[in-house]
């Protein structure tokens, strides 16, 4: 990690995630170069919220992030095709029960 | 997977208007135009503040010279969107900005053009960005996922950027006679260049159809182009300019308008490196690349150095 960040003047690659407003989860807005998370906080701030977008920013190093692929998100996502019982509509509620 | 099965399923997913993303199979063509087509356009935003860089000094009041500033911020935000959007396909930026510096990567034409007057910024601003939102709103119904949000992001902030220029161009245009001159100037420079840096003819865009199946590009250059024209004319008659084509006319019948021959042997020398400014853009952009180095590896130094200090005291503790 540190040898490609000293080798590589562009420094680190991070993720940004912006939350837009309070009680939100924090949203992908893109990636940037620095050579340290703090670095990396204040241009995600100076290129990703010029125009309020946001009122809190993670950073992330791209490195770290492990992800799934389209190609095999088929049989990925699978096993939860045939547990139907996991949804509520599954369960069939007699007329006139209520609050269920 | 069969090599076929794959371009099918990645056709499959084009046609039904899915988006393809970084870790996705793609054929290898698509994967380099992609690259060249999103670093040609990272390369022409941070080369596009030069021109304007120009002015910053210079502007004529300090509400438009704040202004200014900004849109020059916003295109170093655009390029950065942009290399970053490239660097998903797996090139480093370090390798795409020295294709820049040493020619092998080209930005848009339109850029190697001097900003001679104040006119000349309000005319960037509104013809300039006013093409490039004709090509980027295309480009942000592409089929690469972080280009196409890219544009989503970079479309919203252009707005700003042909306003403003426009807003430049109607006070010229109402100004004394000296700045009405120095308008239609600026229009009778920045008209042709920007009508041509939509792209060359349909007649001679290469390997087109694959890019459209792709929907790397959904519409053709002249018919950007024609669009570009149809919303601009009404704007400049709106100034009180005259479109620097003789030959212009409205076809009532189309309801387009109709424009003269495009000079594309200038197109073309400018593009092969033979603009006015050219030798003088690269060597800026060179040079501020250059110059900055050492703030840099200082960054990246200090970080190192404060990284091995935290782990130090971590083991301490």
């Amino acid at each position: 990690m540190s040898e490609t960040t000293i080798n590589n003047p562009q420094g680190k690659l991070w993720e940004v995630f912006v939350q837009a407003n309070p009680g939100i989860p924090h949203k992908h807005a893109g990636s940037l170069h620095a050579p340290d998370g703090e670095t990396a906080l204040q241009n995600a701030r100076d290129v990703y919220t010029r125009r309020s977008e946001g009122i809190s920013i993670w950073v992330v190093p791209s490195e770290v992030i492990i992800a799934s692929t389209s190609e095999d998100s088929g049989s990925f996502f699978d096993p939860a095709d045939d547990k139907a019982y996991r949804h509520p509509t599954f369960y069939a509620i007699p007329d006139g029960v209520k609050y269920l | 997977m069969e090599e076929a099965q794959k371009l099918e399923n990645f056709q499959a997913r084009i046609d039904k208007g899915l988006k393809i993303e970084p870790k996705d199979w793609m054929p290898e063509k698509y994967r380099k135009q992609l690259i060249r087509m999103i670093s040609q356009h990272a390369h022409s935003e941070i080369v596009g503040m030069l021109p304007e860089g120009n002015w910053i000094t210079r502007a004529p009041s300090l509400r438009r010279k704040a202004i200014l500033l900004a849109k020059v911020q916003d295109e170093a935000g655009h390029g950065l969107y942009l290399y970053s959007a490239a660097e998903t396909l797996g090139i480093d930026r370090g390798e795409l900005l020295e294709q820049l510096y040493s020619g092998k990567a080209k930005y848009s034409s339109i850029f190697n053009y001097p900003s001679l007057t104040w006119a000349d910024i309000g005319a960037i601003g509104w013809l300039v960005d006013g093409a490039a939102i004709m090509n980027q709103t295309m480009l942000a119904k592409g089929s690469y996922g972080p280009y196409s949000r890219a544009m989503v992001r970079i479309c919203k902030e252009e707005s700003f950027h042909n306003r403003q220029g426009y807003e430049i161009m109607l006070t010229l245009a109402n100004g004394t006679t000296e700045q009405k001159e120095m308008a239609q100037d600026a229009f009778n420079r920045w008209w042709w260049p920007s009508v041509m840096m939509l792209g060359p003819s349909d007649a001679d865009s290469t390997n087109s159809d694959e890019l459209m199946r792709w929907k790397v590009k959904l519409e053709s250059n002249d018919s950007i182009r024609q669009r570009f024209i149809d919303r601009t004319v009404p704007q400049a008659d709106f100034l009180g300019l005259t479109v620097p084509d003789k030959d212009l006319k409205f076809n009532e019948k189309t309801g387009h308008y109709e424009h003269g021959p495009i000079n594309w042997d200038e197109f073309f020398n400018v593009i092969k490196g033979n603009g006015p400014c050219n030798k003088e853009r690269l060597e800026a952009r060179t040079k501020a690349d250059r110059n900055g180095l050492w703030v840099r590896e200082a960054a990246n130094a200090y970080a190192e150095k404060q990284r091995i200090k935290t782990k130090a005291e971590e083991k301490q503790a």
